[in-house]
């Protein structure tokens, strides 16, 4: 089983500066101890100490938020596309080029 | 009525249109809540009128004061507007590598603009303004991710004219920024039609948008309460680019960007009801035209070339 998960630039220090990587789990929370067994500390950066996701993080699966469908115990199919990105305010742009929103 | 005493005075009271070539059936209906009709072309024109007439109630503003703003869209254009009427300076805190039709606009209306570094993007610019307020007593920050008045224009405006509009209503689908649209008039439609599904539409942007020095860096709007939403999706550049031609192709609606993002949501969801079955109304929110958006290439060449062109800015 074959899940595509989207990595973050500020994450890609545990995926040796890879922007997709391939996981697997029937579940979110699966799939979260599947990719921290192959990149190490990746879960720590996802979770709170207390196992929930962190506030400043934000999952989707197949493009929909998972603190919608379930948060970690949202299930997952081979083929799903996993996005992870941290929350930010309309963004940050990082280069020269127009903001336009906000 | 199409008679008002000033400019600010025919806010809101936007048309909402079919939209009958995107509607996937005679019982699964879209409706476009044409926002760009408001004074200065965005629904951030409510946001901004209520939360100034908020602040002048509790006497926080005076003729005279001077407001503070991180934005660099429409809210500030909005305030800009609207101070200049009222006798009040406005400063906008932005991102230094904002648009020139931005700058233009806000320069135009008599606001005057700080830079914040480009590399931190708006959350640097919303904190550079909360340093500002904390040093000068004199600035009064309206603070649009965090005041009640933004969701409050939603709640008393947005929402109940849609759902007088549109009494049938299914589904409500808006785009989430600093949350006040989807807050507001969220909250409205879920007191009134408890069956309703509110859906947020968030844009996805390139990756270097997202570039923070570290996770506890990430800024969750004061206003976002998740229990008001049903669902929320993050839409891509190319999602958002090609649902913005296809409305003007066939509903000959041209909206900005933003706009685009909030359609893919709602043709997902009008997706889903056909396939289920069942009769659906979908509101969803047009935020803006898409004339200041022209210089991005966004509607130029093909849609490769427009999410090229797209790829580090924000877009909505």
């Amino acid at each position: 089983m074959a899940i595509e998960v989207r990595i973050p630039t500020i994450l890609r220090t545990h995926t040796d500066g890879a922007k997709t990587v391939q996981g697997s789990g029937d579940t979110l929370s699966a799939l979260v101890d599947d990719l921290d067994a192959q990149h190490s500390g990746l879960k720590g950066r996802l979770l709170t100490d207390e196992g929930a996701l962190h506030r400043f993080v934000n999952v989707y699966v197949n493009d929909e938020d998972v603190r919608f469908t379930g948060a970690l115990d949202t299930t997952l199919k081979d083929g799903d596309s996993v996005t992870i990105l941290p929350a930010v305010a309309g963004g940050s742009p990082a280069r020269p080029g127009a903001v336009l929103g906000g | 009525m199409a008679r008002f005493a000033s400019l600010v005075d025919s806010l809101g009271g936007t048309p909402l249109v079919g939209l009958p070539r995107l509607s996937p059936s005679a019982d699964v209906r879209l409706w476009a809540k044409l926002e760009d009709r408001n004074p200065t072309g965005s629904i951030k024109d409510r946001a901004a009128l209520y939360m100034v007439e908020a602040a002048e109630r509790d006497g926080r503003l005076v003729p005279g004061t001077t407001l503070l703003e991180p934005t660099s869209g429409n809210t500030g254009i909005s305030l800009a507007m609207v101070a200049r009427q009222r006798g009040y300076r406005l400063i906008c805190v932005m991102p230094e590598n904002t648009s020139t039709e931005r700058r233009q606009l806000l320069e135009m209306y008599g606001a005057r603009i700080v830079n914040s570094p480009a590399a931190g993007g708006s959350n640097q610019a919303v904190a550079m303004a909360k340093e500002m307020v904390a040093q000068d007593p004199d600035l009064v920050m309206l603070y649009q991710y965090g005041n009640e008045a933004n969701a409050r224009a939603h709640y008393e405006g947005t929402g109940p004219e849609i759902l007088a509009d549109l009494p049938t209503i299914t589904h409500f689908v808006a785009g989430l920024g600093t949350t006040g649209t989807l807050m507001g008039a969220g909250r409205y439609l879920r007191e009134k039609v408890p069956s309703i599904q509110i859906v947020a539409a968030e844009p996805r942007y390139g990756e270097l948008v997202y570039g923070l020095r570290n996770i506890d860096e990430g800024f969750v709007p004061e206003l976002y309460d998740d229990t008001v939403l049903s669902t929320r999706f993050s839409v891509g550049p190319r999602d958002a680019l090609r649902r913005t031609r296809e409305l003007v192709d066939c509903e000959g609606i041209f909206a900005g960007i933003s706009t685009g993002a909030i359609l893919h949501a709602a043709l997902g969801m009008a997706d889903k009801a056909l396939a289920a079955g069942v009769p659906a109304d979908i509101a969803l929110i047009v935020c803006d035209g898409g004339w200041k958006y022209l210089s991005t290439g966004a509607y130029a060449g093909t849609l490769a070339e427009a999410e090229e062109a797209l790829e580090g800015q924000l877009w909505a």
